[in-house]
């Protein structure tokens, strides 16, 4: 029995079903060889009973021409009793080389058609991934990673599946058909037709039963999804629910959902394992009427015995393609389902071609102008940044602050180039950076973010990133300035120790980790985005006196929670809902009592 | 696995032992078939063929598929019935282990885990139920019965049915051997390719910032490579497979005739028509039994895959919950919490967590801990509702030991706020009026916790809907609904394990204030990380490595706590701590 498979009806079929072909066009000369195969094995395979049934006509000759002189009057002397083992002989060894053929033929469709499927598997996955890095941020804005990880790996799997499957089960399954019914015809037209209506009475109830099953199987499938989803939420907030005494209501609503799913499962099963029993009894359907049809025209002499039994393989070979090609047809369904979504992520809209834009810049002094920025994401109306203007002259260190949603980290990625601008411009040393290509802008930043973002990999590897020329002093100078020389020496294999699950990091040394790769890559200018503020506050002094020599001589952005990291800025610049509401040195804003001085002072507030 | 099968009910036992007769029922009609081919061929092959004969065959025949089908159909109803109610039995049995453990023994697990566990590994093992129930019991009494039928006819079809039989099981064999590692490595090169990809979603700043497009796609590549490899490996295998069978049922009944054609050469002439007609219905029979062995192997490949599914599933029911439910439900006061050199440490660690832990706080008063991340902070709040227990020591709320108590009642006291905000599907109101928590407090609940304002501008207020994990409300919301969850308790402890991170400082204070009047009987104890968040406490705890490196107010600390002051310094100039 197969497991239902999750129902999805894919808007266009045909559509996705083009694309998958138009990927597998290079491998055009492998799948006509393999079709060929295909075709070759099966014309032998439907000849093989025939073959069989004339062995077995020559075993029962004798007999039957013994049945044919006793019904006409007894002369046995003429009756030949010797079975023609010449005969049995020469088709015999046909049949071995028909059989080993097809064999062979079929191993060799079976070996290029895996072959072709996984190369396009393989393809398809790249495609995804590099599709990854061309596409504009906010896409993952509004795309979760395991929406997209499933693609690369379980949409991509089903395809590769149902390619795999469906198409040589298509071309083997209709060659079967065609074949079976040309021989069948051939050879008696009356047994044809019992075994035809036979089949295609019993699919017709067959087909009747699994229309009908559709909407359970949506019905399980949706339920499945409920329950799945309850256990996650209960298991995940368990510590909660246990706080608050909420096991008994979790409980009921879990024994509610359960009972539901158990309902439909029950539904969606029963008919589906009536399938089985259905499939086997259109076969055994044909096979009694081929029986009892064949057995009379035997009785009128019309045929041999051999038909019977060649016919018993034929209304299998009739049967069981009907059955492969709806499984066939349902998988193609399915792996239409997973290309379309596939493909509507590779369509997704790229961020545009930069190859023409040739403005470079030499040798950075590190003046960074914001000029009336305005931005909000494409989907949506709102604007996050009004009407922003800023002048950052070099070296100078500029942080950013403000409640939650002010806009700071979107400020950042604007001026990585992260999102394109709706007004205004950003210039680095006079360039517009919408004039320099995306990969120019990203080269003048060192980037330290607040998530840490490490990788399984050495721990050299994760310091030097991508960076070119990082010599192994550079490594240890950089170590040595954030303060993780101590650490790495106890390491098991110091800088070329693994860093996996079985590596405990603490959040510090991870932060730490990430500046000396900052230090490292040693870019003109430097932009922090709460770079401590999962750090406890003592590890924060620490790492402080890394990112100020990391900030010397660098036009540096800081975005800070913690007012008392940003107090020796040259600039703060204090946002709200987007735009600047005050701007000047810590001593001036506290000056100004105004927002700044407000939520500085909220920090300590005795009275709180 | 077997074991998993006790949780079947009695009911389902009977079913079960009535499939097994309709099943032999249905084999038997099936087995019954190849008899009346014989007869018909027999017919054929006599003189003066009675078409009566060949008909009253043919009508049996079709009486005996009807059987067939009738039984196969009531055995799938029962089958399915069955396999539905042993799915829902064991999830829900698994959903009560889980909810009776405590965070020590989901520790052990991981929730991920556990969530696969309780959803995918149940629908695998159920899976396997259905076909073991049809395949695993049909498939031999077929081979047997068949077998039986067939055994004295002659030596020489038995031996070629058997070499036939030989050499599917020495070819499943093989490819159980070459293959099944390979699936297991599939497995983790699948996991590799999803790594890399997460790990490029995740840090896509990152990526870009560095321009390390080509750096993470040719990880990628790697990862795919290796992925294609294998899986070209296997499949190029297993495509061999189904044309060899093939070739082995063909190859069967070729030389079941060819054999047939000088066993009825050599026959006397008498033996020579039940002879041939012998060789009709063996044909048949022997081809059931390959079948039958075919799905036999079909089952035991499937097979490991499902046993490790149970495998999970039983690790999960035979682990004991490790905290118990005590007898009492009331303290001899009211608002109290101390500890007395406890200390406690987590499974397989070598270090305790904390240790010799003591503080006592009353009602109506505030205690906070601070401290370096890893210091214990967290750790310390769990022994109070009992997520954990303490490894020595105890723990006392209303001056009786926590393990006295039931879990119940203990928690009936507490308002915990966690760390990461926890939000369910549902609406502000089901979040708030969580568990045993009474309805009539949320509206002032909300006030308390500031989120009042915000839930009003919500589509529906209170009645609005919140998403599993509450992704549509933002990090401070979500977090302020969570402590309104706490409030709307009026329980006598209030626990916030760093509940304050999320807001920003404004918020913060605010809601402190509002806290002091609204709860000023709770006793709260408060982790936090801001010294403004807590120096104003009544009492504060500086935790260093698992240890209490002071304790005192504010005041206090700045003069005797050098951990305590180096965290001030770090967090305020010298004058703001005036």
């Amino acid at each position: 029995m197969t497991p239902p498979r999750k129902m999805e009806r894919p808007k266009d079929l045909a559509g996705s079903w083009k694309r998958l072909f138009s990927y597998s066009r290079q491998y055009k000369k492998h799948l006509i060889f393999a079709l060929i195969c295909a075709i070759g094995g099966t014309v032998l395979t439907l000849l093989g009973p025939d073959k069989l049934s004339e062995m077995t006509d020559l075993i029962s000759a004798p007999m039957m021409s013994l049945k044919a002189a006793l019904e006409q009057g007894g002369d046995l002397s003429s009756v030949r009793l010797r079975i023609d083992m010449d005969g049995v002989f020469a088709i015999g060894v046909t049949l071995v080389v028909f059989y080993l053929t097809s064999t062979l033929l079929s191993m060799m469709q079976g070996r290029v058609m895996a072959t072709v499927t996984q190369r396009i598997s393989q393809q398809l996955r790249g495609d995804i991934s590099t599709k990854i890095n061309r596409l504009p941020m906010s896409f993952y804005n509004r795309t979760t990673t395991g929406d997209i990880l499933s693609r690369v790996t379980n949409d991509v799997d089903t395809i590769g599946q149902s390619l795999n499957q469906s198409i040589s089960t298509l071309v083997t399954s209709m060659t079967q058909l065609l074949g079976a019914l040309v021989l069948m015809f051939a050879h008696n037209i009356w047994m044809t037709l019992t075994a035809i209506a036979a089949s295609l009475l019993g699919f017709v109830v067959m087909f009747v039963i699994m229309g009908r099953s559709q909407k359970y199987f949506m019905r399980q499938q949706e339920n499945l999804g409920r329950v799945n989803g309850h256990i996650e939420e209960i298991y995940a907030g368990h510590n909660v629910v246990k706080a608050y005494n909420g096991e008994k209501a979790a409980r009921e609503h879990f024994i509610y959902l359960n009972e539901t799913l158990r309902k439909s499962g029950f539904r969606a099963m029963c008919l589906s394992s009536l399938m089985q029993p259905l499939m086997g009894f259109v076969g055994n359907l044909g096979y009694v009427a081929v029986c009892v049809v064949g057995g009379l025209l035997v009785m009128d002499g019309a045929i041999g015995i051999g038909s019977i039994v060649a016919f018993i393989m034929y209304v299998r070979f009739f049967t069981q393609p009907l059955s492969q090609i709806a499984q066939a047809m349902q998988s193609m369904q399915s792996a239409g389902a997973a290309g379309e979504r596939v493909f509507s992520f590779l369509d997704a809209e790229e961020m545009p071609d930069e190859s023409e834009k040739t403005d470079k810049l030499t040798t950075v002094k590190g003046l960074v102008e914001f000029e009336h920025v305005r931005f909000g994401y494409e989907d949506s109306d709102r604007i996050i940044i009004h009407d922003f203007s800023a002048v950052a002259k070099p070296g100078q260190k500029i942080a950013i602050v403000g409640p939650t949603g002010a806009g700071k980290t979107t400020l950042v990625n604007l001026l990585m180039r992260f999102h394109e601008l709706n007004g205004g411009e950003i210039r680095i040393d006079g360039v517009p950076i919408s004039m320099m290509r995306r990969e120019e802008v990203h080269e003048q930043f060192c980037m330290v973010l607040q998530d840490t973002w490490l990788f399984e990999g050495t721990l050299r590897e994760n310091l030097i990133y991508c960076s070119e020329n990082a010599t192994e002093e550079k490594i240890k100078a950089a170590c040595k300035a954030v303060g993780l020389d101590h650490f790495v020496r106890t390491l098991p294999n110091g800088y070329d120790t693994v860093l996996n699950e079985n590596v405990s990091l603490s959040q510090g040394e991870k932060q730490q980790l990430t500046i000396a790769r900052a230090m490292i890559a040693d870019k003109p200018m430097l932009i922090l985005d709460e770079a401590t503020s999962s750090v406890d506050t003592r590890t924060e002094l620490k790492i402080q006196k890394a990112m100020d020599q990391l900030m010397e001589n660098r036009t540096s952005f800081v975005i800070a929670h913690r007012l008392s990291t940003i107090k020796d800025a040259d600039l703060i610049l204090v946002l709200r809902d987007g735009d600047v509401v005050e701007s000047g040195t810590h001593e001036e804003l506290l000056h100004k009592d105004g927002f700044y001085a407000e939520l500085y002072n909220s920090q300590f507030d005795q009275s709180a | 696995m077997l074991k998993l099968f006790r949780i079947l009910k009695r009911r389902d036992w009977l079913l079960a032992a009535f499939s097994v007769a309709l099943i032999v029922a249905q084999v038997w009609l099936d087995l019954k078939l190849p008899d009346y081919t014989q007869e018909i061929t027999l017919f054929l092959q006599m003189p003066h063929v009675n078409m009566n004969d060949v008909l009253l065959a043919g009508g049996n025949m079709l009486l005996c598929a009807v059987g067939s089908l009738l039984s196969s159909v009531l055995v799938a109803l029962c089958v399915a019935h069955i396999a539905t109610n042993f799915g829902a039995y064991l999830r829900l049995r698994m959903f009560d282990r889980v909810q009776a453990f405590s965070m020590q023994e989901i520790g052990g697990f991981s929730t991920a885990s556990l969530i696969t566990r309780s959803t995918n590994d149940i629908t695998q093992v159920q899976m396997v139920l259905v076909m073991g129930l049809q395949v695993i019991v049909k498939a031999p009494i077929t081979a047997a019965w068949a077998i039986a039928k067939i055994w004295n006819k002659s030596w020489q079809w038995t031996f070629s049915t058997g070499v036939a039989i030989f050499i599917l099981l020495v070819m499943v064999l093989i490819v159980m051997v070459t293959v099944m590692p390979k699936f297991k490595k599939l497995q983790k090169m699948t996991d590799e390719l999803n790594r890399v990809t997460r790990e490029n979603l995740t840090g896509i700043r990152v990526v870009r910032a560095y321009n390390a497009e080509a750096y993470q796609e040719s990880k990628f590549t790697e990862a795919n490579d290796n992925l294609t490899h294998t899986h070209l490996y296997t499949q190029r295998i297993m495509a061999t497979m189904m044309p060899t069978i093939a070739l082995v049922m063909n190859g069967l009944s070729l030389a079941i005739n060819w054999i047939g054609a000088y066993l009825v050469q050599k026959a006397p002439l008498e033996a020579k028509m039940e002879l041939f007609s012998n060789m009709v219905t063996f044909l048949s029979y022997a081809m059931q039994v390959v079948i039958s062995f075919m799905l036999l192997v079909v089952v035991f490949i499937i097979l490991p895959r499902a046993s490790v599914s149970a495998r999970r599933i039983r690790e999960v029911l035979d682990t004991e919950p490790k905290i118990l439910d005590g007898t009492h439900n009331e303290g001899t006061c009211i608002g109290e919490v101390e500890f007395r050199n406890v200390t406690f440490s987590y499974p397989d660690a070598q270090e305790p967590a904390i240790s010799k832990i003591s503080f006592k706080v009353r009602r109506g008063q505030t205690l906070a801990f601070i401290g370096a991340t890893g210091s214990g902070k967290s750790t310390v709040i769990n022994l109070i509702p009992r997520f954990y227990d303490a490894t020595s020591g105890e723990v006392l709320v209303d001056g009786r030991n926590v393990r006295e108590y039931t879990q119940e009642a203990l928690r009936r006291k507490l308002g915990y706020i966690s760390q990461k905000a926890v939000l369910f599907s549902g609406t502000v109101e089901s979040n708030v009026d969580f568990g045993d928590n009474k309805c009539e407090n949320v509206l002032p609940a909300l006030q308390t916790a500031q989120a009042a304002e915000f839930v009003e501008k919500m589509p529906d207020g209170k009645d609005s809907y919140i998403a599993q994990g509450g992704t549509n409300l933002s990090g401070g919301q979500k977090q302020r609904i969570s402590i309104a969850r706490a409030i709307a308790r009026k329980p006598e402890i209030l626990i916030f394990d760093d509940s304050f991170s999320a807001l920003d400082y404004k918020t913060d204070r605010i809601l402190r204030e509002a806290l002091k009047t609204s709860c000023k009987d709770s006793t709260k104890i408060i982790v936090a990380q801001r010294i403004g968040t807590i120096r104003d406490a009544d009492s504060i705890v500086v935790l260093e490595e698992g240890e209490i490196a002071g304790s005192g107010t504010h005041e206090m600390l700045m003069k005797t706590c050098e951990a305590y002051r180096q965290i001030a310094y770090s967090q305020l100039s010298k004058e703001e701590l005036q």
